[in-house]
């Protein structure tokens, strides 16, 4: 079953065409990667999915519902989740009340409640921190639930985001270069991470330029270079597509 | 901890100030609680969420003449024009706010500084025909409150630092819920916040509502206070002068009311020092921002009690 589709998306900047007509699809319950150097266009294909771009062409399909163009605060609520390249966390906010701005979507209390204080307001509260506790558990930080997220070394900034974008229940999770920073050790445990979180269910998007990682964890990978898809299909037919060394030789040849 | 050592001292001060008072002070400690409870509410939206709206001054206004139109034209009492007051308040931020709330911190702030003048000039026109023009409209009715009429300082003083302890109370509730959360986020980081799926625009013009609603209340004890009010005591200075309060207090209410003593009532001390008063003040401003850029009180970590067993965890 396809959970996302994306078809004829095409994103351009002022002259710059980002993304030209690119389709693809995600299965359910798999884990696809999108590969490319650097500036093929893959963040923005991530920003178009997750409604911060609104494409000049194309359409976004989830669970076969349009959401192109859709607000980003609705696209979560939908079920897709995502983490930044860029990190973003709330830097002066603890570990633990980032997970819950990402729980914040499936809570109910309305502005009156949060006011009062309401039993029902109480119990949701209580809820909602136990599972921010589970999900900060789930990625390894749960000890360091009251520091805050900018004191957070780089590494576990990229889990926190994760624990984040777990708590909004998604159904598809957006990781962009998820290994970005991160030591050997950390990225051993980021492939192991990403394979409990495909056992919750949660199909997966990422981007990586960590080869070996992408090769471990991506049954299905989807190539870019400037902009236009150069090649889709399984992992390791798309590894050894000649257009896709080309593309890559020269960039970073020391990964492959 | 020394903190609440701290709130409990002030509030046991605010509680028994007006014994010590001659009604000359007793109305000054009357005019810094209706600014303690106008800058709580900018609070709301600057402190929390990161709204830059110099224009707070404007929802004051909305919600003093709501109120002194009831009650003069319509005869309602004071106090049942409170809600109304606030809501013509908070519906008129609401409109307003609509289409400009997305901009940016600066551009926000210079639109805000216009909304406080097309107010003020609306008001000296006699736009509805029910303003009064320049000279504003008089014989407001005093509160009472079951059948006691409030004109005394100390009655007011009482009210009007009621209401604010209330109030503080529920900002307090709302800070420490989803809501103040998402407003936090916003402030740090809108577009994380929108990625984590908190309905940016939505909460952020939740926020300026209802520290407008909040505004237009105290608008309508302020016309109930002053039985006359004119455009002219609604005007830009008082929004700057809130706003730096606000930014000035680091964002917790304790920090608030610091800054507004500070703001309002040490103007009134130093009132004998008259031409030097403005300048021991500027002095004070400038030494804070060396000193202090984070605030006088930025407000401590929320708490959450969480289960003891989650331990260590994994490392
Ligand atoms: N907001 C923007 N405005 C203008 N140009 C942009 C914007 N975002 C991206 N671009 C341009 O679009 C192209 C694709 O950028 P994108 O960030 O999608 O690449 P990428 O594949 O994610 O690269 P990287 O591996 O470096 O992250 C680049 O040339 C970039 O400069
Ligand atoms: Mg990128």
């Amino acid at each position: 079953m396809t959970l996302l589709t994306v078809k004829d998306l095409t994103k351009i900047f002022g002259g710059l065409i980002a993304v030209n007509d690119v389709s693809f699809d995600v299965a359910k319950d798999s884990v696809v990667g999108l590969i490319g150097p650097n500036g093929a266009g893959k963040t923005t294909v991530f920003n178009c999915i997750t409604g911060n771009y609104r494409p000049e062409q194309g359409v976004i399909e989830f669970k076969g519902a349009d959401i192109t163009g859709m607000a980003p605060n609705r696209i979560v609520k939908m079920g897709v989740a995502r983490t930044f390249q860029s990190i973003r966390l709330f830097p002066r906010m603890s570990a633990l009340e980032n997970v819950l701005a990402g729980r914040h979507c499936r809570l109910k209390s309305g502005f009156l409640a949060c006011m009062l204080h309401t039993p029902a307001q109480r119990r949701e509260e209580k809820a909602a921190i136990e599972r921010c506790m589970d999900e900060l558990e789930f990625v390894g930080l749960s000890h360091l639930y009251a520091d805050m997220g900018g004191a957070l070394a780089y590494g576990q900034q990229r889990l926190l985001e994760i624990a984040r974008a777990l708590a909004s229940d998604p159904e598809l999770l957006i990781l962009d270069e998820p290994a970005g920073g991160m030591n050997d050790q950390e990225t051993a445990g980021l492939v192991e991470l990403i394979s409990r979180i495909r056992e919750r269910g949660v199909t997966i998007l990422l981007i990586e330029h960590d080869m070996r990682l992408v090769m471990k964890v991506c049954q299905k990978l989807i190539a870019l270079e400037h902009g236009a898809l150069i090649a889709q299909g399984d992992a390791e037919t798309v590894r050894n597509n000649p257009d896709v060394i080309t593309a890559y030789l020269g960039v970073d040849d020391e990964k492959w | 901890m020394k903190r609440r050592v701290f709130s409990i001292v002030l509030a046991g001060v605010i509680c028994v100030l007006p014994l010590f008072c001659n009604p000359y002070w007793t109305d000054v400690c009357v005019s810094v609680g209706l600014f303690a409870l106008l800058s709580l509410s900018l609070n709301v939206m600057l402190g929390q969420a990161g709204i830059f709206n110099m224009g707070h001054a404007a929802f004051f206004a909305v919600g003093a003449y709501a109120a002194a139109i009831l009650n003069t034209v319509c005869q309602w009492p004071i106090f049942l024009t409170m809600i109304p007051a606030g809501i013509a308040a908070g519906v008129f931020a609401l409109a307003v706010a609509r289409p400009i709330i997305h901009l940016r911190g600066d551009y926000l702030l210079v639109v805000t500084i216009g909304i406080v003048e097309i107010v003020r000039i609306a008001l000296i026109n006699d736009v509805f025909g029910l303003t009064g023009g320049a000279n504003g409209i008089f014989n407001i009715s005093r509160p009472s409150l079951f059948g006691v009429k409030i004109y005394k300082g100390w009655q007011f003083y009482y009210l009007v630092w009621g209401v604010t302890a209330v109030s503080m109370l529920l900002f307090y509730g709302l800070w420490r819920s989803r809501f103040g959360r998402a407003l936090n986020c916003i402030k740090e980081d809108d577009i994380a916040a929108e990625g984590c799926g908190i309905n940016v625009v939505g909460y952020k013009l939740a926020a300026f509502s209802l520290g407008a609603f909040w505004a237009g209340m105290a608008g309508a004890i302020y016309a109930s206070k002053m039985v006359t009010i004119a455009p002219e005591s609604f005007n830009f200075s008082e929004s700057v002068l809130l706003f730096a309060a606000v930014i000035l207090s680091g964002g917790s209410q304790l920090g608030v009311l610091c800054s507004v003593f500070l703001f309002f009532g040490l103007p009134e001390v130093l009132r004998e020092f008259s031409d030097a008063r403005m300048l021991i003040f500027g002095l004070a401003m400038m030494a804070m921002m060396i000193w202090r850029p984070q605030g006088l009180l930025p407000p401590l970590p929320r708490r959450y009690r969480v289960a003891a067993a989650a331990g260590d965890g994994k490392k």
